[in-house]
């Protein structure tokens, strides 16, 4: 087929030039639109162009705006609009052209205003309001192909907030007799449930009857939605693996109409879509996996026809295969199956090989091995898509003996790759690699120095924070930690020396900051020599100011004896008067500290890492500053949103023209403030607002608010941008490291490339053995068996006494600590905005003080993480007790667990114990339990045997709440037969509807082996709303002073006069919330979320439904509430 | 979910685009650009896949136009391809032997097609009879039409 298609396109392009050829004869001579496309190709410059497609966009602005326009000829006028559009020239007059025409046309001519409107707007374009009637109109059409166009166009772009208006007649569509409506009123409300997933909620039940429609293209239509909530919660539908798994078996089986085939391959889209909902269904969950395996058999043998479409669901069945619980006859058969695609010529096929086999190395990294010399081939592929492809496989199956071959490789790839967004993530997998599997210092500092060049400007701003931490915290030996952080020091002393061209700023600041802190340890370092080296890069013009303050930072470190002073000297001198205030006030410390040495002692100790910095989140030591601006007169500090509600109130009409703008803070940190560069992001947050505070004490006078909003986010926005661009511009230098250099004081050659051969093949042999070292057989049932502890150079140290105690050898390989999301957010945000003060390094690091590094410093997290470390004494009965606590986690605990609740708990509501997870005769079971002010969780550990268990630890963690735990002395032992009782009080960090709590218990059998079971804990939001009393005026001016709204119409309990009291009732029993008062048809209530968070609802009868509107100061509350009103009221 | 498709000429002339997500013009006018310049600059005899950002682009070329669909990072590649192929052959036997031109000068009819097959980043309908009957179907009002703009030879 596709070869008929190629042929005859082929012969198109004498086509273009003469009309009296035969295919011509088809285009339309004489019409407007062919002329204009004639007209275009005649010319031979763009300008030829461009005055042509102004000159006939002149003459339809001319026509559309006439009156005597008829509609036929508005849709001729307006296909000419779109294709000048599409040549790039914009024609914003007709926009509201095509609105019309959508609206007054005959059918014809709606379906090109409709088109028009669809490729003119975007859905967030204001005219699209004026479409909305239009819709509503031909969506009670009677005639069918009219009411297709709306289906079509709504799903196309939609104004969200009007959703709820057409959102009932398209519900209608669902029912109607014609297969195709319904099939676009699915597809419609597939699109709907995306862009606004709490509208379509209430219609749940009517998507199962789609699913069950009788017409198989409705019901395929209708697995999109299936598909995106089963991955949202694959526990809601776990009913329906029998169903999916039917449905397949029937199309597979070949039961559907002929219609539906493809290149005679059943309905390939819907078996695709069914395997994917089955692998999410199957994911972890023995007992649904078992429906599914004689299926996907069928599947795997039935789809043997070499043609892609086959070689897609081949692809998607072997994907669904690994990720279900698994069973080894069909992996056998999906492996085979993965060989196929690898060995096959055809290069898409291969392409797809490399992927599935990315796929599933990580469950049986010899897989590969079975396949190297493919890869090997695959990695030296003209192609850069496989090349790139073939490194994701390897980054999966690397370990501490093939690391610095793969990633020679990777970075190989970096240095030819153009792709900014490659580069990002490439130089991430490299930083991680390094960091976990580095074989020595040198490799690691030569490895993270090709990163830096390379990667520089657009890597994550964590790898050389991470980076940093790792050379401050340094390991367990302090003989290790110095030498590699002299050998830093050595490395970039030379990279410096050697005049190295162009360095990204990130890079320069890591050199900057090592340089200071560290090089003192290289004895036969003149301070003096890196002194001149900074300066070198203070006068370089490719250096930025916010690297120079870093460089200013580390010299002020550095500056000793005469010829230190006299340096200094003279670059405060010529920083003093720069126009940018963080430089100035970092060559101003400099001059200070450089002439008083004790001071400087004080400030800026030598090797004084590891004691634990104390932030003052609440900036309590400016509360005298405060107080003292008050009594003058000052008026008190308001949060900026609510000077924005006073501000918007003031003026009756609310004037938003610039927003919010952002505080920026240039200095606020003064250089005692020792941060390490991690924990940054919270103090800058806190001296924008002190800065903000103090400004706010002047304005009462000045008005200083309104002068900055004329200075608003735009113009900010846009002057950083320029910013960045000429950053990014920079190319970085290809970079020698030291040993290459030949000025190092030893020369290393560390990265064992294989010997040249004269022949290709045996290279290849030899890549190939260096390669995949480490996942023969032997070695596969333990990745790290080789790599027993001197090969780890990189192990954190255990700063938890807990874990140090017996089971010390569970410590964590693993440096990287996996980032947190918001921080790194937080983080990002504040590097774009330039605040330099903030990158304060002065200082050594401290440790750190997020929750997550230290469960991560611990290497208890992590089920594999204990395996590896301990299978050296004894692999199988490690490996199948990880396995069984892992999977097993709903053993039936009968003994009655609420007997041993704390006695203070006893009388108040709590939730059901539900087991969490059991390890042969340890049990785990917890409930929450709702006290007044508080939220108790309550984890039962019950040891059945006669043994105890010791060392236990038990930690818990979680990314939306505040875990604290009650009892003063953690539970070490269980003994045998008893029951042990943790207990800990939770606040919400993050709201959620569902928050979530994760594990880990560690402990020490009698056997006498370290384990460790992970589990985790889920509890709604409503758990945590307790009511809020307040009255209707506190109610009023709190409700101005809150920044985070939601709206949405809520079903009423019953239908008559006391709806409203009924309604709110209910949501009082069942959610805790105090309603404040109801007036006639309106109701305000109030809820906090636990400790003090407010939320306020105003509710008001509208059109028989109950509409809510809900504020509150923290983001997503207001979301998370309404989505449990409306389950409470769905129960009732 | 599939994000765009683009449909350009080997000279990197756009012939036809379609965005399932709302996006700006600048942002559509960059990708315009780097599509052309990424997939005009392949190799032959290179796969039909493309990294660009978080997303797949999948392309392939019938005679002189460039067919080119960006689909999210965890969908299939080869079904990507077969989407194409599908909307190659609706188009064939929409306009008999299509050829470029015929979707120049036809561009309306070849997005009153492309709606019928896809619908919100998601295929629709893959049957060629019945995208053909709807088509068809909201053909026929134009019967009446006398407009010499249609005078395209409809069924071949």
């Amino acid at each position: 087929m596709s070869d008929v298609v190629e042929k005859t396109l082929t012969a198109l392009p004498s086509l273009l030039s003469l009309d009296s050829q035969p295919g011509a004869a088809k285009l339309s001579s004489t019409s407007k639109l062919g002329n204009l496309i004639r007209g275009i190709t005649e010319l031979t410059s763009k300008h030829e162009e461009e005055k042509l497609i102004q000159r006939e966009l002149t003459s339809i602005k001319e026509q559309v705006s006439s009156p005597n326009t008829s509609m036929r000829q508005m849709k001729e006028l307006m296909v000419r609009a779109t294709y000048c559009e599409m040549l790039g020239y914009e024609a914003s007059f007709s926009y509201i052209h095509a609105i019309k025409l959508a609206q007054q046309g005959t059918a014809l001519e709606k379906r090109v205003g409709y088109l028009a409107v669809s490729l003119f707007l975007n859905e967030d374009h204001e005219l699209l309001l004026l479409l909305v009637n239009t819709v509503l109109k031909d969506l009670q059409s009677t005639n069918l192909i009219e009411v297709c166009m709306a289906l079509t166009v709504v799903s196309q772009m939609f104004p969200k907030d009007m959703i709820p208006a057409i959102l009932p007649l398209v519900e209608e569509k669902l029912n109607h007799p014609k297969e195709i409506i319904r099939r676009k009123a699915v597809l419609a409300l597939y699109k709907f449930y995306q862009i606004a997933p709490n509208q379509v909620q209430h219609i749940h039940n009517k998507f199962r009857k789609a699913l069950c429609d009788k017409d198989p293209g409705v019901m395929t239509a209708s697995l999109h939605i299936y598909l995106q909530m089963i991955k949202e919660n694959p526990e809601g539908y776990k009913d329906l693996t029998a169903s999916v798994v039917t449905i397949l078996k029937q199309v597979v089986g070949g039961k559907l109409p002929m219609d539906f085939n493809y290149h005679s391959v059943p309905a390939p889209w819907l078996q695709i879509q069914l395997l994917r909902i089955l692998s999410l269904l199957g994911k972890n969950d023995h007992s649904t996996s078992e429906i599914m395996y004689e299926v996907l058999d069928e599947s795997l043998r039935r789809a043997e026809m070499n043609h892609n479409i086959t070689y897609a669901i081949l692809y998607e069945c072997v994907k669904c295969i690994y990720t279900i619980h698994p069973k080894s006859e069909l992996l056998e058969k999906a492996a085979k199956c993965i060989g196929n695609f690898v060995l096959s010529q055809k290069i898409n096929l291969k392409y797809l090989g490399l992927k599935a086999l990315t796929y599933v190395v990580q469950q049986d990294p010899r897989l590969a091995l079975q396949h190297q010399m493919t890869i090997i081939e695959c990695l030296d592929h003209p192609d850069l898509i496989i090349k790139r492809e073939t490194l994701e496989l390897l980054f999966r199956i690397t370990n501490a003996q093939n690391v610095t071959v793969i990633v020679e490789k990777m970075l190989e790839f970096l240095r030819i790759s153009k792709d900014d967004y490659t580069t990002t993530d490439l130089v991430g997998k490299v930083a991680e690699l390094a960091e976990k599997y580095a074989p020595d210092n040198e490799w690691f500092i030569e490895t993270m120095n090709t990163v830096f060049s390379v990667g520089g400007d657009v890597m994550q701003p964590d790898i050389p924070n991470s980076f940093l931490k790792l050379l401050s915290e340094g390991f367990d030996s302090v003989e290790e930690d110095r030498k590699l952080r002299q050998f830093a020091v050595d490395s970039y002393v030379s990279l410096l020396q050697g005049g190295p061209g162009k360095l990204p700023q990130r890079f320069l600041q890591v050199i900057s900051w090592v340089l200071g802190e560290y090089s003192h340890l290289s004895e036969e370092l003149d301070p003096a020599t890196v002194l001149s080296l900074l300066s070198k890069l203070l006068d370089s013009k490719n250096t930025s100011s916010e690297t120079k303050s870093w460089v200013l930072v580390a010299m002020t470190k550095l500056c000793e004896g005469r010829a230190g002073v006299s340096v200094a000297r003279e670059v405060s001198e010529t920083y003093s008067s720069s126009l940018d205030t963080a430089l100035r006030q970092r060559a101003q410390e400099l001059q200070h500290l450089s002439q008083d040495s004790e001071l400087r002692a004080r400030v800026l100790p030598r090797d004084a890492s590891r004691e634990p910095l104390e932030v003052d989140s609440s900036l309590s030591f400016l509360d005298g500053f405060v107080s003292e601006a008050l009594a003058a007169g000052a008026a008190p500090y308001k949060p900026p949103h609510q000077r924005q509600e006073e501000l918007a109130q003031e003026k009756a009409l609310s004037l938003e023209p610039y927003g919010l703008s952002l505080p920026i803070s240039m200095s606020s940190c003064s250089i005692g403030d020792r941060q390490s560069p991690t924990l940054l992001s919270v103090s800058s947050g806190l001296s924008g607002d002190s800065i903000e505070l103090s400004h706010k004490g002047g304005s009462a006078t000045l008005k200083l608010d309104g002068v900055k909003r004329v200075w608003g986010r735009e113009g900010y926005l846009s002057k950083r941008e320029s910013v960045e661009e000429t950053a990014q511009v920079e190319v970085p230098s290809p970079l020698r490291s030291p040993s290459q250099q030949g000025e190092a004081d030893k020369s290393h050659n560390q990265t064992p490339t294989p010997t040249p051969t004269p022949e290709p093949e045996q290279e290849k042999q030899q890549l190939a053995s260096s390669l995949f070292v480490g996942l023969g057989s032997q070695s596969s049932v333990c990745l790290m068996g080789k790599s027993d502890l001197t090969n780890q150079r990189f192990r954190r140290k255990a700063r938890c006494p807990g874990t140090s105690s017996g089971s010390s050898e569970i410590t964590s390989n693993s440096i990287v600590s996996p980032p947190s999301m918001v921080d790194s957010l937080l983080y990002n945000n504040l590097l774009d905005s330039n605040i330099t003060s903030e990158l304060d390094l002065a200082s050594p690091q401290s440790p750190p003080q997020l929750s997550q590094d230290l469960s991560t410093a611990n290497g208890t997290c992590d089920v594999d993480l204990t395996d590896r470390d301990v299978t050296a004494n004894n692999p199988s009965i490690i490996r199948d007790n990880g396995v069984v606590a892992a999977e097993d986690p709903d053993k039936p605990t009968d003994l009655c667990l609420s007997s041993h609740l704390p006695a203070e708990l006893s009388g108040l509501s709590r939730s059901e114990i539900t087991a969490l997870c059991s390890h042969q005769s340890l049990h785990l079971s917890a409930c929450h339990v709702q006290g007044d002010d508080s939220l108790a969780l309550v984890v039962f550990i019950l040891n059945s045997s006669d043994s105890d268990v010791q060392q236990m630890l038990l930690q818990l963690d979680s990314d939306q709440l505040e875990v604290s735990s009650v009892s003063e002395s953690p539970v070490q032992e269980v003994r045998g037969d008893s029951v042990v009782v943790c207990q800990y009080s939770l606040t919400v960090k993050r709201p959620s509807v569902l928050v979530e709590v994760c594990g880990v218990m560690s402990f020490m059998c009698s056997v006498g082996t370290p384990q460790s079971v992970q589990f985790s804990y889920k509890l709604p939001l409503a758990s945590f709303i307790r009511p809020l009393t307040v009255s209707t005026e506190e109610y009023g001016t709190m409700w101005l002073a809150f920044s985070h709204d939601t709206k949405q119409n809520l079903t009423l309990m019953r239908e008559d006069r006391e709806s409203l009291t009924a309604t709110l009732n209910v949501l009082k029993n069942k959610l805790q919330l105090h309603v404040v008062e109801i007036i006639g048809m309106e109701g305000i209530v109030a809820c906090r979320l636990l400790p003090d968070q407010p939320c306020l609802m105003h509710c008001r009868i509208n059109a028989g439904t109950l509409a809510v509107w809900l504020r509150s100061p923290i983001p997503d509350l207001p979301d998370c509430l309404i989505y449990h009103c409306q389950r409470a009221l769905q129960e009732h | 979910m599939m994000r765009f498709l683009l449909l350009f000429s080997r000279q990197g002339k756009l012939r036809l685009q379609k965005w399932f997500t709302p996006m700006t013009e600048r942002e559509k006018k960059k990708i315009i650009r780097d599509m052309t310049s990424m997939v005009l600059s392949r190799q032959p005899r290179s796969c039909n896949f493309l990294h660009w950002k978080d997303l797949k682009i999948i392309y392939k070329r019938y005679a002189s136009l460039y067919f080119c669909l960006a689909i999210e990072n965890q969908e299939n590649e080869l079904l990507a391809l077969e989407v194409i192929h599908r909307y190659v052959e609706l188009l064939d036997k929409y306009f008999g032997n299509v050829c470029e031109l015929d979707i120049i000068f036809n561009f309306e009819k070849a997005y009153f097609i492309l709606d019928e097959f896809l619908m919100g980043g998601e295929i629709q309908e893959t049957s060629k009879q019945m995208i053909n009957r709807s088509i068809e179907a909201s053909d026929m009002l134009q019967e009446d039409d006398s407009s010499e703009w249609y005078e395209v030879e409809l069924f071949g």
